[in-house]
């Protein structure tokens, strides 16, 4: 026999989406300031409005800080191995075609680690949401540099300035076959739920890139200050684009504050998906 | 009417997912068919010789049946989607060699933390590293065992024939879900690619075990998905069932979150070890041949055990006192036999072949101060029986 415990029943007037969130796992281990709750609290909303019952929807992520997503929606949720959320997503989602798989993971583990999966998920236009975090370092390890670090920025393993040219993610989606692809950051919470809620309803591969801030380690680093001021940069300088096509211009400089963060959903495409 | 329009009108016969009867076969064959018979609906791997044949006639014969043939990017991606498709309910299964066994190694340590049954082929090759592709190897026994990080349980077969290869497969899948673990079938390029009978029975005579699920309906109440049973192998449930599952690599309670604690971690990691350790009587398997009364006890497995048993059986006709003990299952090791045979008193010494450098000689040496001789060969080609036969002689 299974030991069991009784469900807690929620009181009367909770909050929306208190039945997506796994209560008894809070306190969460994220940092004040940091961007992942509300890209969490996004993606409740969004299989709140998806109109699919919860128990159609599954969330996989990866390692890391944004790899611990998984563990806080009231979904089924499995929280794998580095940079392998995506592999094990497919094998859920072509097993099971009827569920709304959504794979929450950071920039590191899914654009670094897990590259080449990126890629081969997006060419086989495997039916998924891809939210890719992008705090532009590793911060559950405090602050290395990583693909997606802009060049300058600082880290701990680049104490004088990331010198490699930073992936462009939107344009690597674009360019791999994504048929939904968008960047928004935490400041923009109804514009990124609204992209994630049109990719959970298209068929196929979609990306959502969304900038946050890691102010215990990134922002520290590049002297940012709290999660707050970098959500100001954001403020300052994101330019809403939809449908541009030239997103190979769209590189993140957050240094030369003269330089626009392109924002907005880029990609919404019709291609055969994969059991298509 | 132009011919094969007429033929396109002809119904198609429906695929057939046990194809019993008696086939000439060889054993990668023989072993995809296997994973057929044992309602296998999840392929996702990645080309490599010696395994290919395996996943090309799955290709061919898994998307008929309704199944899902994926080849995967790489065998990191083929490992994480078998794991993923288990997840959600499919018996998932891949086929590689050493250095895609190699590269798959910390998944496995994730399916078996958390306890997502797979099953995977690997179809041996001289190694190290690239080594002779081609040719046959024994070499990855300890790797099954203990490749990936940490402690934990698994079970490994070792085929000697194609008819094995086939039966061996069936039981691969249902000793997975049993036991809720990766399970290993460990051929070599010997048995993989040599063709001999191989005898399917009908479908209703194939034994299917499946993994235990909740016994409540979801929604009912809280599902403890770390929960164990009695045999400490805790149900459970998949993706879409409803229960609201949640599986980590993280040590993890019984709800299935991370609980980071030594004592949580040591329990944990000691039930991931003793649900195979405690019940190894039932899933050890071996073959013996002349032990009862064996001075000389030659141990061996796979194709190397073919070598064996006709050396064993030359000398017994000269009189020598020796026997056989063929390793069906190399993991659990059949420690409980090895020692019977030794406190008996009547075994003066062991013969260990093995297509590497000693790695199965090391688990006989443990166990006995008695004398253990090595034939060993660091592969390419099968150990022959003369050189087994001349070393008995010795």
């Amino acid at each position: 026999m299974s030991v069991t415990e009784q469900v807690i029943q929620p009181a009367a007037n909770i909050h929306p989406i208190d039945n997506l969130l796994r209560a008894d796992r809070l306190p969460h281990i994220l940092c004040p300031g940091c961007g992942i709750g509300t890209v969490i609290h996004g993606y409740a909303h969004a299989i709140a409005a998806s109109g699919l019952p919860e128990d159609q929807h599954v969330c996989v992520s990866g390692i890391g800080c944004s790899g611990r997503a998984a563990g806080y929606v009231n979904v089924d949720s499995y929280h794998t191995t580095h940079g392998r959320a995506l592999p094990f997503a497919l094998g859920i989602a072509v097993h099971k075609p009827e569920l709304k798989v959504t794979v929450i993971s950071g920039d590191g583990d899914l654009a670094s680690i897990g590259g080449n999966h990126l890629i081969h998920a997006a060419r086989r236009n495997v039916d998924m949401t891809v939210i890719c975090i992008n705090n532009f370092n590793y911060g559950m390890t405090g602050g290395q540099v990583g693909p997606t670090t802009p060049i300058g920025a600082k880290g701990t393993t680049a104490p004088d300035g990331a010198i490699e040219q930073p992936f462009n993610l939107p344009y690597l989606a674009k360019a791999t076959g994504a048929v939904f692809v968008a960047r928004w950051t935490i400041l923009h919470v109804r514009e990124f739920q609204d992209a994630v809620l049109r990719s959970m309803n298209k068929k196929g591969f979609g990306f959502i890139e969304v900038l946050a801030p890691c102010p215990t380690s990134f922002g520290k680093s590049n002297k940012i200050g709290d999660g707050l001021h970098e959500v100001e940069i954001y403020r300052q300088r994101c330019q809403i684009r939809h449908g541009a096509t030239n997103l190979e211009e769209f590189d993140i400089d957050l240094i030369d504050d003269t330089k626009p963060i392109v924002v907005g959903n880029f990609v919404d495409v019709e291609r055969k998906h994969f059991l298509g | 009417m132009p011919d094969n329009a007429a033929a396109a009108r002809v119904p198609a016969k429906k695929p057939s997912r046990v194809l019993t009867g008696t086939h000439f076969m060889v054993g990668d064959h023989a072993c995809a068919e296997g994973a057929l018979a044992a309602g296998m609906d999840f392929f996702g791997g990645y080309p490599i010789t010696p395994s290919t044949e395996i996943a090309e006639l799955i290709a061919r014969r898994l998307p008929p049946l309704g199944g899902r043939f994926v080849q995967m990017e790489d065998e990191l991606a083929s490992i994480a989607a078998i794991i993923g498709a288990s997840a959600a309910g499919a018996r998932s299964f891949t086929a590689t060699s050493g250095p895609g066994f190699s590269l798959m190694m910390e998944n496995i340590g994730l399916a078996a933390m958390m306890e997502v049954p797979c099953v995977i082929a690997d179809v041996q090759r001289a190694s190290p590293s690239t080594g002779l592709p081609t040719m046959v190897g024994q070499s990855d026994i300890l790797q099954a065992r203990w490749g990936s990080h940490g402690d934990y349980g698994v079970i490994a077969y070792c085929p000697d024939s194609p008819q094995e290869c086939f039966d061996l497969t069936v039981r691969a899948f249902n000793d997975a879900d049993k036991y809720r673990v990766p399970v290993f079938i460990l051929l070599d390029e010997v048995v993989g690619h040599m063709a001999e009978r191989v005898v399917i029975p009908p479908a209703e005579e194939i034994p299917i075990v499946r993994r235990k699920g909740p016994n409540f309906p979801p929604g009912e109440r809280r599902f403890l998905g770390y929960a164990p049973d009695d045999d400490m192998v805790p149900p459970m449930a998949h993706a879409g069932d409803g229960y609201k599952v949640h599986m980590t690599g993280l040590t993890h309670d019984e709800k299935g979150y991370p609980a980071l604690t030594p004592e949580i971690h040591d329990k944990l990691v000691n039930r991931l070890v003793d649900k195979i350790r405690l019940h190894a009587s039932e899933i050890e398997m071996h073959e013996e041949i002349a032990l009862d009364d064996a001075e000389t006890v030659v141990v061996s497995f796979g194709c190397t055990a073919r070598s064996a048993r006709h050396a064993v059986n030359e000398a017994r006709a000269e009189g020598i006192s020796c026997g056989l003990l063929r390793l069906i299952t190399v993991w659990p090791f059949p420690e409980r036999r090895i020692r019977e045979l030794i406190e008996r008193g009547k075994v003066k010494r062991f013969i260990v072949p093995e297509i590497n450098l000693g790695q199965l000689r090391r688990e006989i040496e443990r166990l006995t101060q008695l004398p253990v001789l090595r034939l060993n060969h660091a592969g390419g080609a099968m150990l022959k029986p003369d050189a087994i036969l001349e070393l008995i002689r010795s």
